[in-house]
């Protein structure tokens, strides 16, 4: 089993990109932080066989729903912030128009995109991390995506073509 | 895993940085603080440079339980941590401060003997016995391995005193360099001869 190490050295950073695809810039860093941390904790008795990438943006995935569900809940102000970057939403910038599309899709199609088009996993893969079958996770990654080269792809190439 | 299985969809997120290294320093950071807050940072490590070349420090929650000369390869010294103690091994150099500064200060002629708590869990029997030993020689003084036999009770096991040095988890700290040949060349050494020869000319010169 590799020193656990050697795991953040070689997938913190996809699992960071897929956190922020998921949850936006706010909550990307605190998602990260508790995947890393509970996947520590389990590290030891992980599955020498498994797939180590897919077990991390699973663990992100749970984080993710947590983080979303204690949003809705959350009726009255923490009284403690955390310390954040700020959420400038730059057009032209991830925080900016991308995260502004990517909010807009439904969560299951968020998910099923980031989990796909950006990190890489399989139809099958992802529907191992979302739930579901495998049919209706290339569905819901076809639409997502479908909508964002709609919604976001014009927006980007428009700034080119409008100069 | 496949990359994109269409052309183009990756080029929707370009701007959404592939590595961010100010970020994936900052929650390292975050990480090692909130393992150590749980308990769950079995083995933290660090490096540091010496003029025996750069060293690796490895730590349990015991204390020191690892030094690792470069020519012994620091990965492979990690990767058995990870299977012998506890894969759970981060960098965390904060952990090793203590270690690090007393370390600094015997290199620097500053310091004659080590006062850190040491996890000896990687040696057992006989060569735990050896190591045991080896503190009582004192800074600046060698011994012979026979002697080193006759003193842990075992007075032909000079060939075993020769392997528990050789094995060593602990060198600098635990110091095998002070095991000599009967004729007072400096025989094999963990960190090599060069090693070796600096750190009696070191103690030597004090």
């Amino acid at each position: 089993m590799k020193p656990f190490e050697q795991v953040v050295a070689e997938h913190g950073a996809t699992v960071l990109r897929v956190c922020r695809a998921v949850l936006g810039p706010v909550d990307a860093e605190d998602a990260w932080s508790e995947t890393f941390l509970a996947a520590l904790k389990a590290y030891p008795d992980l599955d020498p066989d498994a797939n180590v990438e897919a077990w991390l943006v699973t663990i992100a995935h749970r984080k993710a729903i947590d983080v979303r569900r204690a949003e809705a809940r959350r009726a009255v102000p923490v009284d403690e912030v955390p310390d954040r970057p700020a959420s400038r939403g730059d057009p032209g910038t991830w925080n900016g128009d991308l995260w502004s599309a990517l909010k807009a899709l439904p969560a299951k199609q968020r998910h099923t995109v980031a989990y796909h088009y950006l990190a890489g996993f399989t139809h099958q893969e992802v529907a191992g991390i979302v739930g579901g079958s495998e049919a209706a996770a290339r569905r819901a990654a076809a639409d997502g995506i479908a909508t964002l080269r709609r919604t976001y792809a014009s927006t980007t190439t428009d700034q080119g073509e409008s100069r | 895993m496949n990359a994109t299985s269409e052309p183009k969809a990756g080029d929707l997120f370009a701007t959404l940085p592939a590595v961010d290294e100010e970020a994936q320093q900052r929650l390292h950071d975050r990480l090692v603080a909130a393992a150590e807050a749980e308990g769950v940072l079995d083995v933290a490590y660090r490096t540091i440079d010496t003029p025996v070349g750069t060293l690796l420090l490895a730590a349990t929650d015991q204390g020191l339980v690892r030094v690792v000369y470069e020519r012994e390869d620091h990965d492979k010294a990690l990767q058995a941590l990870a299977v012998k103690v506890s894969p759970r091994v981060l960098s965390a150099p904060g952990r090793l401060d203590g270690v690090a500064r007393e370390i600094e200060e015997y290199f620097g002629g500053r310091r004659t003997a080590f006062d850190l708590p040491l996890d000896f869990r990687l040696a057992r029997g006989f060569r735990l016995g050896v190591l045991a030993h080896l503190p009582e020689i004192a800074y600046g003084h060698t011994e012979s391995y026979a002697q080193v036999a006759a003193a842990t009770g075992h007075p032909n096991a000079v060939r075993a005193v020769g392997t528990a040095c050789a094995t060593n988890p602990l060198p600098v700290v635990v110091p095998c360099h002070r095991v000599v040949r009967s004729d007072g060349s400096f025989g094999g050494y963990v960190g090599g001869p060069d090693a070796k020869r600096t750190l009696l000319t070191l103690e030597a010169a004090a």
